[in-house]
């Protein structure tokens, strides 16, 4: 047990359970704070994986922008009888059984893979992955056209949830 | 060193823990929150396959970016629905939303 180990065993501890509380907290700032705790730890693993430029957009787009959002919006739409009275539907048990059968199914798929023990390749010496991910990006031969096609797809979420949201008198 | 497999079994958890919030939960705003939990599970496998794959192809990262800005543009167009909806209905509980219910 080394301390990489260590790191992820404790990381995916507070993944875990404080998505265990996301869906189970009943106030909604709660949930969207615990959602905060999942999303630090997501970032906790992408800098083990040494993807260093994915964990810090992880906090500064996901904590930063994303989940401060979720709270302007659960202000927004504040009223006091949405939380009292149960927070799950009346098909529950039902969900549960299905989510059940579907992560047996995904965990028996993965046991059946050859592939499971891999461990990490050896990065190069003086590889800097930033760099090759920042030329990846905007290098016709690999992926510009996906990233032009985010940008697009971001403006047009932008005009979409101002129109969405406006007033309309 | 870490197999790759404890990745993988976090994000089927990860994954799986969202799935459940997104089928059994009332109100709007959570569900859309699960939602964010599944993708996250989604962008774990990513980089971890990019991880153990081979680390100069950057596809694994770029992908998972690409996910990042979906997920941005999911939330601002998700967010700003529920709000529309909350102006007009005064609701956002999914069960009471059923204007297209026939």
């Amino acid at each position: 047990m080394d301390s990489t180990q260590l790191l992820f065993l404790f990381s995916s501890f507070l993944i875990v359970s404080s998505a265990v509380n996301v869906v189970s907290s009943k106030n909604l700032i709660h949930a969207a704070l615990w959602l905060i705790s999942t999303l630090f730890g997501v970032a906790i693993l992408f800098a083990i994986l040494e993807a260093g430029f994915l964990a810090v957009v992880q906090v500064v787009v996901y904590i930063g922008a994303i989940a401060i959002m979720f709270i302007f919006a659960v202000m927004l739409t504040r009223r006091e009888n949405l939380e009292s009275g149960s927070q799950v539907n009346k098909s529950w048990p039902f969900a549960l059984l299905l989510v059940v059968v579907i992560a047996a199914a995904i965990g028996s798929l993965m046991l059946k893979w050859d592939g499971m023990n891999t461990l990490p390749v050896q990065i190069a010496e003086g590889y800097d992955s930033v760099a090759s991910l920042g030329a990846a990006l905007i290098s016709p031969d690999a992926f510009v056209l996906p990233f032009e096609v985010a940008s697009v797809l971001l403006l047009a979420a932008l005009l979409g949830s101002v129109y969405v949201a406006m007033n309309k008198k | 060193m870490i197999p790759i497999s404890w990745y993988l079994f976090l994000s089927a958890v990860l994954f799986s823990i969202g799935l459940f919030g997104v089928l059994v939960r009332r109100n709007a705003i959570a569900i859309l929150l699960s939602i964010e939990l599944m993708l996250n599970a989604v962008n774990i496998n990513l980089v971890a396959f990019w991880r153990y794959g081979n680390t100069v192809n950057m596809a694994g990262q770029v992908f998972a970016i690409i996910v990042f800005a979906v997920a941005a543009a999911e939330v601002a167009v998700g967010l700003s629905l529920v709000y529309s909806i909350y102006r007009r209905r005064n609701t956002v509980i999914a069960d009471e939303l059923d204007l297209m219910k026939w």
